[in-house]
């Protein structure tokens, strides 16, 4: 041992034994982080009582983490502006018709998540959409007479793989995907007027679809104000349950999980939402006939909605989208198929664009080859970065979508309720998006300056 | 005088010296790239258990070594042998299903998923399949606290919120999670301060601690020093000297690191000897 010892003296003495590791906790550069972790957790994960969640909840948003809070505050603002500029804006009917106008913008924002969570963008949707609107209103109607589930499930198929085919010129040939979804754009506006084209039953470009089909009914019949409440009340009944059972099972497991004022009060602000949703669909809003009731556009917007959500938080698939928007490189190390993960993204994405389509026929009832699919692709962008969803990638949420694409409904309802001209209502959704591009760019640099 | 710690990791570095122990070995690894030669007949051990420095100035050949332990790049002449018997790596994934995990300063992490998250990319656990977060959360705790990483106050925090240090303790978490038997961190203490350097060193002494075979890719004699049980000195792509941590001071280190040779003799190793006789 004393041999040894010798040598040991040779190391100067700072390269000796440092100080344990208990005494690390200490640490003076350690002390200003336990303010960051405060705030940038979750609430729920952190709180202990009703008060810690709200304490937490406040300086997170002091630290720029402000989530989904920013848009909600400025659609309340909007909604009240144009309530006080305009009295006929709540009106039930104005109510659920801005929900159907929004619908398409929702769906377009729900598409464009999927490219912005990788850092990229698709800017075919706008003509995608159409040619997946030509193509279920023309496999429905005659000649070919589909069944109008065939025809949905041939033209999203359809558009699916025109995502595919654009995800795979994007990853094979390492072509940026701005220039190839931009290549996309043009292209299947090409397809799409051909689409009109090579139907004879598109006179003058127009392709319309029968008021008695489902597709037609999607957006234009409801469902009855007693069913409304029945789906109602087992929606949130699955919803309670799921958000019990869970906060059960981590406190089964040992974890943290957020304290049952909390959930419960999640689920009351869940169940408000939707009884006031069902209540105003559910007022006469017929002029001349009564008409009332959800139109089922809304549960199927949620339901497309829902299943998102489940596909970015809770599979590896969505996992791994939000690892390659963030840091592609790291996600490769891990072992993900990263080119793989980025065609499915652009496959959903101009899917999703084809379930526009299907919305936008609905609504209208037709589709022409005056589709300015081009303004459509720039509100599926808007509707996302309105909504919270970063440009800059690994960050956005369909519920994102959904928020974004209701302030883009509500302008253009409201603008046009007060008699401004499209020029006004243009430059009106221009702002609205710059101050949330703005408010992005300035969460990120708080979150970085954090 | 020395301290228990020294001794203890002389022991360990004694006992891991022979070659049928060497958890990895690379036996005249020549690499070239054109006309450069990046690698000339590199033979070196890394024995289980203990943390192995590689040290070597800018150009030395470090990088070409973990990279082709890492299995990006394969060697033109020699050959690795993991537990004693000859592998042939092909690419990353050859070395990973081995149990070779290489940690690259800010590489491995996503900044926008929380802890749990990071640990557990690309090896997710499922439930009903869908994500089984309850259980990733239970098996990364426990892996943190085995590793007493303490200065992290929740692990559903995003990793973006962490210092450098936190990072480092994650990224290693990482591959304890992975069961990696050799943990290979790229200057793990570069852009780390003084307490958070000590924080990762630390935890790279815990990581040989339950057996893990850990190499350490460092300029920073200090840290070396602090952390290694054994050294591997390379200079212009040669292996100049490797032995057991006790058997190199400072200036032994730094004339091998610049001029490949040492004016010095390495006086340890026959006191080494004399004591294991």
């Amino acid at each position: 041992m004393a041999d040894e010892g010798s040598f040991g003296t040779e190391v100067p003495s700072e390269l000796q034994e440092p100080p344990l590791s208990t005494e690390l906790a200490e640490d003076p550069t350690a002390a200003p982080e336990s303010d960051i972790d405060v705030t940038a957790a979750a609430p729920e994960v952190l709180a202990e009582s009703l008060g810690d969640y709200l304490k937490a909840w406040g300086r997170r948003i002091r630290a720029g983490e402000s989530g989904a809070l920013p848009i909600v505050a400025g659609l309340i603002v909007i909604i009240i502006f144009f309530q006080i500029e305009r009295s006929r804006f709540d009106s039930a009917i104005n109510l659920v018709n801005l929900l159907t106008q929004a619908a398409v913008y929702v769906l377009l924002g729900a598409a464009e998540i999927f490219a912005l969570i990788l850092s990229e963008i698709d800017l075919s949707v706008g003509w995608v959409l159409a040619v997946g609107g030509f193509a279920i209103a023309e496999l429905v109607a005659p000649p070919v007479n589909f069944p109008w589930w065939l025809a949905i499930l041939c033209g999203v198929g359809a558009t699916a793989a025109i995502g595919y085919l654009q995800g795979s010129l994007i990853t094979r040939l390492n072509v940026p995907s701005f220039v190839v979804t931009l290549a996309g754009l043009l292209a299947f506006e090409g397809v799409a007027i051909e689409l009109a084209t090579i139907d004879k039953s598109a006179v003058g470009g127009v392709m319309s679809v029968s008021t008695t089909s489902p597709i037609f009914k999607l957006v234009n019949s409801n469902i009855s104000p007693g069913l409304s409440w029945i789906i109602l009340v087992a929606v949130l009944a699955i919803f309670a349950a799921l958000t019990l059972s869970r906060a059960a099972r981590r406190r089964a497991q040992g974890l943290n999980a957020p304290p049952l004022s909390i959930t419960l009060a999640t689920i009351a602000v869940t169940a408000i939402g939707g009884i006031v949703l069902v209540y105003i669909c559910n007022l006469n809003r017929g002029l001349l006939t009564p008409l009332k009731g959800v139109p089922w556009v809304v549960p199927f917007v949620g339901l497309v909605l829902v299943a998102y959500s489940i596909l970015l938080g809770r599979t590896r698939v969505g996992r791994y989208l939000y690892a390659i928007g963030a840091n592609p490189e790291a996600a490769r190390r891990a072992g993900i198929n990263v080119q793989r993960i980025r065609r499915l993204a652009f496959t959903l994405s101009a899917m999703t664009a084809g379930i526009a389509g299907l919305v936008y026929i609905s609504f209208l009832g037709s589709i022409s080859t005056d589709v300015d699919g081009g303004t459509y692709t720039l509100y599926g962008v808007a509707a996302a970065v309105i909504g919270g969803a970063s440009l800059f990638g690994g960050r956005g949420k369909p519920i994102h979508a959904l928020l974004g694409g209701l302030v883009i409904g509500i302008v253009f309802n409201g603008l046009a309720l007060m008699g401004i001209s499209a020029a006004g209502q243009y430059m009106a959704t221009a702002i609205v998006l710059l101050v949330a591009a703005a408010v992005d760019a300035l969460v990120r640099r708080r979150g970085a300056a954090g | 005088m020395s301290t228990g710690k020294s001794s203890l990791a002389d022991e360990r570095a004694d006992a891991g010296t022979s070659d049928g122990k060497a958890l990895l070995s690379l036996r005249g690894v020549t690499k070239r790239f054109g006309p450069v030669q990046a690698l000339t007949r590199v033979d070196f051990d890394i024995p289980p258990g203990q943390v192995t420095a590689l040290a070597g100035d800018n150009g030395a050949g470090k990088s070409v070594t973990i990279k082709t332990i890492a299995g990006l790049w394969e060697p033109d002449e020699g050959e690795l042998l993991w537990e004693g018997k000859p592998v042939h790596l092909h690419g990353p994934r050859d070395a990973e299903a081995l149990g070779i995990t290489t940690i690259y300063q800010d590489l491995s992490l996503c900044e926008n998923l929380d802890i749990v998250q990071n640990m557990f990319l690309g090896h997710e656990l499922l439930r009903h399949r869908l994500l089984d977060e309850g259980s990733m959360e239970l098996a990364a705790k426990k892996t943190l606290s085995e590793l007493s990483v303490t200065t992290i106050r929740s692990i559903r925090q995003p990793v973006a919120s962490l210092s450098g240090g936190q990072r480092q303790s994650v990224a290693v978490a990482k591959a304890v999670m992975s069961r990696a038997k050799l943990v290979i961190l790229d200057e793990p203490t570069a852009a780390l301060g003084v307490a958070q350097t000590r924080m990762v060193l630390s935890l790279i002494k815990r990581l040989a601690a339950q057996g893990v075979a850990v190499m350490v890719v460092s300029h920073n004699l200090n840290d070396v020093f602090e952390v290694a049980d054994r050294i591997v000195i390379l200079y212009l792509g040669r292996m100049v000297a490797q032995g057991p941590v006790s058997g190199f001071d400072a200036t032994m280190v730094v004339e091998n690191m610049t001029t490949g040779r040492s004016s010095r003799t390495a006086p340890a190793q026959p006191a080494e000897s004399g004591k294991e006789a």
